[in-house]
């Protein structure tokens, strides 16, 4: 059964006194919740962090469920999310997302055999001037062609 | 005619991210200043100034703060830094080399207005971004710039950043309170404006990052110095995100009615070698595409974009040359649309669903002729019909890329494949 590790109950409970509503706490705490299970959300831990916040299962899924960030899905330990916006797509974002799931044996959104990589691809994401790029996790990798998008993946180890 | 860096100075040094790089350079010294006025000869200097919203909508700043109910009743400043227009990476780069100086303005804001609290809403992707905000509110803490009595003037002003999770929707100013309230991102119907009921139904002033960095030179430099840049109802300078087939993309900051092809031909580089200007989004996918015949007339100003049918939008200007295939990039932004409705108004969810399905279609080789007129038919019903303006934001760029470039379109439908590039969608995207 899912639970917060110790920390990860006391960031929840410090951000449902931190704003002036409580609710306001239901992304902060999906945010923690996701990162402790592996880079997703599961219908038992929107139960869980329904108990725990003392907010209704179905406020916290509406708002799990709007917004992109939090997956639904297992990813791997590297969520590669490469951008196919216009600016990015000018510059072969398209291109380099198809190629990187060809090196990686993958399709959008699944996860790699050894569990590494689950390629997405998203939109802007606010990186148009160094276009094309990909995020990893927390990173922007910008400037991308595919040959140096496959170095620095095959270096995630 | 050249840059002019105001807002953007310093941004070339790294020590500028922190306290005492930025106080080096005369960093807090305007709130200083600011703290020892009148409240309302602040907003009255803002006013003067003619400076309009930088997120995208273009309203006068000065007029949207005098909204504000004139009691005592509390209210918020909520900072707008969920930079999601395809095409803009200004905000980014601001909250990146320069946290102080959007905090800065937040407190000269917050205190013209009279308000005591404050929140930064960044988008959820800008990790780096907010990392840079957190620390330099720590700072502005530490040094008393923020919390009790600031600087002993007996004003009081917390701010803290909050971390959206991704929805384009969340940078529409109600959309973006509804979030920060906890729920989704929907936005609400207007009136009442935020200014009389946002966040938590209190009075509320939602400005973007570049807005509110702009009023501490207004107030350091008087109205009229800021108005030197610009043109009389474009005052000032602004940052434009430019990107696509150019040179040297990048942000640029330039005074207000400066030429745009000056844009992509000297800070841009000029396109690449070989390479012609075919067509330009000047102010974010939202805005209708401009032919090369109407860049050249164009200048980055409110005024001169409109009269060509256009927008200045956010400042990213995206260019594209003569090997892009305008049905292809349309297909590109009718997916983003569809992607991003919030579902809340029938006309957006339904109509950003079926225009990218009809463009789909007709990439896939599967178009009809009158799929062209389709197009144009859904897009005219869904302008005007809904709560928020992202469905005139999907529906603008279909219009404009089919009634400009309709011979791509018609020779798609009929060959099925693109006229610029001579193969079909699969050949084209494997």
């Amino acid at each position: 059964m899912f639970k917060l590790s110790e920390q990860g109950l006391a960031e929840v409970k410090k951000e449902l006194s931190r704003y002036e509503a409580r609710d306001s706490a239901i992304i902060p705490s999906l945010y923690v919740a996701q990162k402790e299970n592996n880079g997703f959300i599961t219908p038992e831990i929107i139960r869980y962090l329904s108990q725990v916040m003392d907010i209704p299962e179905s406020r916290i899924n509406e708002v799990f469920k709007f917004y992109t960030m939090f997956n639904q899905q297992p990813v791997g330990k590297y969520h590669v999310q490469v951008c196919t916006n216009i600016s990015c797509a000018l510059e072969g974002g398209r291109e380099l997302a198809h190629h990187i799931c060809h090196e990686l044996g993958v399709k959008y959104g699944d996860v790699t055999a050894d569990g590494r990589f689950t390629v997405s691809k998203v939109e802007c994401l606010g990186s148009c001037g160094t276009a094309p790029m990909m995020q990893v996790n927390d990173t922007y990798y910008e400037n991308l062609t595919p040959e140096t998008a496959m170095n620095l993946l095959r270096g995630m180890k | 005619m050249a840059e002019v860096k105001l807002l953007t100075e310093f941004y070339h040094l790294p020590e500028y991210q922190t306290l005492a790089g930025y106080k080096a350079k005369g960093g807090y010294e305007t709130l200083v200043k600011a703290l020892k006025m009148q409240p309302q000869a602040i907003i009255d200097e803002v006013k003067a100034s003619g400076l309009r919203g930088r997120g995208g909508a273009g309203f006068p700043t000065g007029m949207k703060w005098g909204f504000l109910p004139k009691n005592n009743e509390p209210r918020f400043l909520l900072c707008n830094a969920d930079e999601g227009e395809p095409g803009t990476f200004k905000d980014r780069m601001m909250m990146e080399r320069a946290p102080h100086q959007l905090i800065e303005g937040m407190i000269i804001s917050a205190f013209a207005i009279g308000s005591n609290k404050g929140y930064i809403y960044v988008r959820g992707e800008y990790v780096y971004p907010i990392e840079c905000l957190k620390k330099a509110l720590k700072e502005a803490y530490d040094a008393g710039l923020l919390g009790k009595n600031i600087l002993g003037s007996g004003f009081d002003f917390d701010l803290d950043v909050y971390r959206g999770a991704g929805a384009y929707i969340c940078g529409e100013e109600t959309g973006m309170i509804s979030s920060l309230e906890g729920l989704k991102g929907q936005p609400k119907l207007k009136p009442p404006f935020p200014a009389v009921q946002g966040y938590l139904r209190k009075p509320t002033i939602v400005n973007n990052v570049e807005t509110l960095a702009a009023v501490t030179y207004i107030v350091r430099d008087g109205a009229q110095a800021y108005r030197k840049n610009g043109t009389e109802k474009s005052a000032g300078t602004k940052l434009f995100s430019l990107s696509g087939n150019v040179m040297k993309p990048g942000n640029y900051e330039v005074p207000l009615g400066y030429p745009l092809m000056d844009l992509i031909m000297k800070e841009g580089g000029g396109m690449k070698p070989g390479r012609r200007l075919k067509a330009v989004i000047p102010g974010g996918s939202s805005a209708p595409v401009l032919t090369a015949e109407e860049v050249a007339k164009a200048n980055l100003d409110y005024e001169s974009l409109a009269g060509l049918g256009s927008m200045l939008g956010s400042g990213a200007v995206i260019v594209m040359d003569d090997s892009q295939c305008m049905v292809d990039m349309l297909g590109v932004l009718t997916h983003f649309y569809a992607h991003e409705s919030c579902g809340q108004c029938t006309p957006c969810r339904e109509g950003t669903g079926w225009l990218d399905k009809i463009l789909h279609s007709i990439l896939e080789g599967r178009g009809r002729l009158q799929d062209i007129d389709l197009l144009i038919k859904i897009a005219d019903n869904m302008k005007g019909k809904t709560i928020c303006a992202l469905s005139d934001a999907a529906a603008l760029p279909v219009l404009s890329f089919v009634t400009k470039f309709r011979d791509e379109f018609e020779f798609y439908v009929r060959e099925g494949r693109s006229k610029v590039k001579g193969t079909t969608y699969a050949e084209m995207h494997h």
